[in-house]
This record gives C-alpha cells, sequence and structure tokens, in this order.
C-alpha cells in the first residue's frame, strides 16, 4: 500500500491539472461576461448579445445551414456507408481514407480552391448569386463534417446485420428506397443522431469558409464583434460553450439507447 | 442508391454485368468528393505549379523563399510542433493516470465526454475565452497583479504570441490526445504488466521497456494528428490576434481576401506549401497507425 500511494498521488496530479487548464478558461469567460456593468454582476452583455438583430440573423442563418448541412450529410453518407458495406467491401479503406481527408486538407485551403473553381468566370458559377455561395457553403460544411458523419454511420451499420436485413426486406418485396428508409435508416439512427450534432456544432461555429464566401454566418459575426467590443463576446463564448456542451450532452444520451454506443470521438 | 434493384435474367453474362453496375451506388459520393474535396485542391496543387499563362513553373514555389513567408511558416510550424508536443505529452498523462493510475473508475466516463465537448470547442469563441482568462485585464492575469504582484507583462508574457496561441491550442489539443491515446491504454494487456512483474520488473522498467514501445507508434501517430489539426487552424488564431501575429492561415486567409502578396499565383503556392506539410505529418501518422494496430487488436 506504501509503494501504491506515491502513484495515486501522481495520478491525482495530473488529472488535478488537466481540470485546472480546462476550468480556468471557463470560469475566466463567464466571469468576465458578467461584469459588463461596473462593480456588480450582471447579465447585460448577454441581453445586449440577444437583443442584437445582427446576433439574431446570423445565428438563425447558421442554424439553417446546419440543418440542411445534416440532411444533406444523410442522404449523401447513409447510402453510401451501406452500399459500400453491402456490395463493395473491399473499398471500404479506400472510401474511409477519402472521407478523413478533411481533417488533413485544412478548411482555408478547400475554400479557397472554391473560390477559384466556381468563381463567375467558370463552368459552374456558383459564387455569383447568394443562394448559389449557400450552397457552395453548405457543401463545404458538408466536407467538413464527413470525417465525423461517415464515420458515426459506418459504425452503426457494423452493429447491424445489413446483408440479412437487406435479404429479408428484399424477399418481401421491397425496393432500394423502402430498404434504405425503412429498414436501415431507423435501425442507424441513433449513429445518424450522433453525427448530426457534430455536424451541427461544427457548422454553428465555423469561420473561415463563411468569411471568405462572405457569408452571413455565426462565425464571421463572432469574429466582427470580438474585434470591436469587450464583454459581449465573452457573453457569446459562454453561449457557444453551452451549444456545444449541449449537442455532446445529447449524442451521449442518445449513445444510450443504441445497442453498442457510437460516439463520434475524434481518432481516426 | 441509384444502382437498379434486380438484375434481368438468371443467365451467367447477367452476373457478368454485375460488377461495373455495383460501382454506380457510390457515384453520389464519387460525384461529391471529386467536385468538393478533389477538384479544389488539385485546383490548388497546380496552380501552385503554374504560371498565369497557364505554362509550368517553379517561380511561384521560389515566390515563397522570402523571409515573412518563411518566417510565417515557421512560427506556424512552431506552434504546430510546441502545442502537438505538449499535448501529447499532458494528454498521455492525464490519460494514464485515469485508466492505470488507480483513481476511481468513475471519473472516466465525465472526463471522455468533457474532453469530446473540450476538443470541438475551438474557433473563434475559444479566443475569447482565453483573452477573458490571461488578456491583460482577463481573470488570471488581474489575480496574479492585484494579489500576488506578478505582472505577466513584465514577465513578457503576450497571449499574442507564440506561447499565448500554444496555451490556446492546447485547450483543444490535450482533449483530442485524452480521446485517442484513452482506447490505445485499454489495449495494454494485464498479461504484459503480470509478465513483466513476475520476472522483476519495476513499475517504471514496464512503462519504458514493454508499454511505451507498444505505445509509441500511436504516440507519434497521434503526435502527427495533433499538428496537423493545429497546423490548419484559423479562426482561434484569427479572433485573438487579428492579423498581428503572421502565421502561415492567417497570411493566406489575408491573400484569398486581398492578395495583400500582390501575386494571385503566390497564394497557390502559399496554400499548397500548407497541404504539403499537413500530408507529410498525415502520412506518419497512416503509416505508424497501420503498425500500431497489429499489437492492439
Amino acid at each position: 500500500m506504501t509503494r501504491l500511494l506515491p502513484k495515486r498521488l501522481w495520478s491525482w496530479a495530473a488529472l488535478l491539472f488537466g481540470l485546472a487548464y480546462f476550468i480556468l478558461p471557463l470560469i475566466g469567460m463567464t466571469e468576465f461576461s458578467l461584469k459588463m456593468r461596473r462593480g456588480v454582476y450582471s447579465f447585460d452583455a448577454y441581453v445586449k448579445v440577444l437583443e442584437d438583430p445582427k446576433f439574431q440573423e446570423t445565428f438563425s442563418f447558421s442554424v439553417f445551414m446546419a440543418l440542411f448541412t445534416i440532411v444533406f450529410g444523410v442522404l449523401l453518407v447513409v447510402p453510401t456507408a451501406y452500399w459500400v458495406r453491402l456490395k463493395l467491401p473491399r473499398l471500404r479503406p479506400y472510401i474511409e481514407f477519402v472521407t478523413l481527408l478533411p481533417l488533413v486538407i485544412p478548411a482555408i485551403v478547400i475554400v479557397f480552391g472554391y473560390i477559384r473553381l466556381y468563381n463567375t468566370s467558370s463552368w459552374l458559377p456558383l459564387t455569383g448569386t447568394a443562394a448559389g455561395t449557400n450552397l457552395l457553403l453548405m457543401f463545404g460544411y458538408a466536407t467538413l463534417s464527413l470525417p465525423y458523419m461517415y464515420r458515426a454511420v459506418d459504425t452503426g451499420l457494423r452493429t447491424i446485420d445489413i446483408a440479412t436485413l437487406t435479404e429479408a426486406a428484399q424477399s418481401l418485396g421491397a425496393g432500394w428506397g423502402t430498404i434504405l428508409g425503412r429498414i436501415i435508416l431507423p435501425n442507424v439512427l441513433v449513429a445518424v443522431l450522433s453525427g448530426a450534432f457534430v455536424t451541427f456544432a461544427i457548422v454553428l461555429g465555423e469561420f473561415t469558409m463563411a468569411a471568405l464566401l462572405n457569408r452571413p454566418a455565426f462565425g464571421p459575426y463572432m469574429q466582427l464583434l470580438g474585434a470591436n467590443r469587450a464583454y459581449e463576446p465573452a457573453a457569446l463564448a459562454v453561449i457557444a460553450f453551452g451549444i456545444t456542451w449541449g449537442c455532446i450532452a445529447i449524442i451521449q444520451l442518445v449513445a444510450r439507447f443504441a445497442p453498442k454506443p457510437a460516439t463520434p470521438v475524434k481518432d481516426l | 442508391m441509384t444502382t437498379p434493384t434486380d438484375l434481368t435474367g438468371p443467365l451467367p453474362p447477367a452476373s457478368r454485368w454485375r460488377l461495373p453496375l455495383h460501382w454506380l451506388g457510390i457515384l453520389p459520393f464519387a460525384l461529391f468528393v471529386t467536385l468538393f474535396l478533389f477538384m479544389p485542391t488539385m485546383k490548388i496543387v497546380v496552380g501552385a505549379f503554374q504560371s498565369p499563362d497557364g505554362s509550368f513553373t517553379l517561380a511561384n514555389i521560389r515566390g515563397l523563399n522570402t523571409p515573412s513567408i518563411l518566417g510565417a511558416y515557421w512560427i506556424s510550424i512552431k506552434i504546430s510542433v510546441a502545442s502537438a508536443s505538449l499535448g501529447c505529452v499532458i494528454g498521455f498523462a492525464v490519460a494514464a493516470a485515469v485508466v492505470r493510475g488507480g483513481l476511481p473508475g468513475w471519473i472516466r466516463s465525465p472526463l471522455l465526454t468533457f474532453s469530446g465537448v473540450a476538443s470541438n470547442f475551438a474557433g473563434v469563441p475559444l479566443a475569447f475565452a482565453f483573452l477573458a482568462t490571461l488578456g491583460p485585464v482577463g481573470l488570471i492575469t488581474v489575480f496574479l497583479r492585484t494579489e500576488l504582484g506578478i505582472d505577466l507583462r513584465l514577465l513578457g508574457f503576450n497571449l499574442l504570441s507564440f506561447w499565448g496561441l500554444t496555451i490556446t491550442y492546447l485547450f483543444f489539443q490535450i482533449p483530442l490526445m485524452i480521446l485517442i491515446i484513452t482506447p490505445a491504454l485499454d489495449g495494454l494487456k494485464r498479461e504484459w504488466k503480470e509478465a513483466a512483474s513476475v520476472l522483476g520488473a519495476t513499475s517504471f522498467q514496464y512503462w519504458r521497456m514493454v508499454a511505451f514501445p507498444i505505445l509509441f507508434p500511436s504516440l507519434l501517430g497521434t503526435w502527427a494528428l495533433l499538428f496537423a489539426n493545429s497546423f490548419g487552424a484559423v479562426a482561434t488564431a484569427i479572433a485573438l490576434t487579428g492579423s498581428s501575429l503572421s502565421i502561415a492561415p492567417i497570411l493566406l486567409f489575408a491573400q484569398i481576401r486581398g492578395d495583400v502578396l500582390g501575386d494571385p499565383h503566390l497564394g497557390y503556392a502559399l496554400a499548397f506549401g500548407m497541404i504539403f506539410i499537413t500530408s507529410i505529418a498525415n502520412a506518419i501518422y497512416i503509416w505508424l497507425r497501420a503498425r500500431s494496430e497489429r499489437w492492439l487488436k
């Protein structure tokens, strides 16, 4: 026991250091966000932020973008991951490698490519109109969330026997649409949801792509506010942290109902 | 999804035609990644080696060889190396403490959840959190000055600097390390530890001669991932420093916005340099991961 004690002390020290590192900035931003009124703590900064019409505009823009990105991502990833597992298992490592590329290629480089490739004088002038740019931004977000979405769905598919389910559905006369929509999707819904919430968190805070494509998203708004105000940015940081925390909490909650937990951690 | 349901004709020729049709199922995905991942990247790579009239040239790459651009790359690499290395060491220490250090078991699950949140809490809000903590009037800065009489500014500390960015990036690097290395630590079999102690090894010898060599590929591999992670980070840096600190992604951001280098093709070369550096880091990661998986099954 005497030999165990120093080891355990050392473990506690490492853990406490880690905790202090994470908790101090959170305390710092929370405390700072409450200091807008001189001498007393108040929610003035939050009121200012929430009342700002720009906040409401950019926030709802980003929420809409996130929802569209999730729908598009699910429609893209679920059939692909299903098909690869069912019919093209030998391609799986290659597809997985491709889905991980957005972690390697910095987002700023990808969006630079978009601007050069889809500008007004190109064959597909997406950046010519606001709707086209929004579409391009959504594709960019879908690319950024691809590693998480694909991994989550693929892990979900691993826990069910898709070959048997597919054959059973086919012998009852189901077409591919029915199989995907009514058999596969409900079975991997938990995995899809966890991918969806990571996507939501990514899109809501994303800065680089939205700023360079000049869209009125929440990320550039936060940056602009940070450059011009003192207390409001801290309030925004608290709100953003709350949203991230909420997304991850929902994933954990949802994963509890899964046959096997499929948390989309950032490992490769 | 778009593939025809069943192929008519039970004859052998039909099965011969099956294979090509299977490929149609991943056509939407292939089209998407081609249009929005491969082609944009290739555009940058090709553009880096093209002169304005479209012919092949190395002039753009040579154009990177100016003190300001090399300086921007260099400070980016320094920040990425420092934040990846410290992230690995601290993250490993915390994960090892929780998995192997005899701490109560209930700590593990909240720690992993928290790591999931913190590793996703990057970008602009993270910069705000650190400004409110270590900025000129931040919580810790003020506490140290008024309570302990330590003026960080006089000590030469500035959040808008190499160390400031490194400390800020560590906020998402450490949790990412914890998330990745915890499964690897779980993979260390109890038998190895027992075998080592039966042979008379001390705890230190076990770590140095058994556990560490097995974990080494995943450690180095995760390091490469953390490196790429901070090398490409734009939002935190811009929100933290504005444009006062010239690192590679900020320089590229300014170049895309307003052609500050005065040469569009130099922008391609700058972006190509960034892909090149993160690709090297990740090639190491992929190679080492394949090696480490042999042991951790």
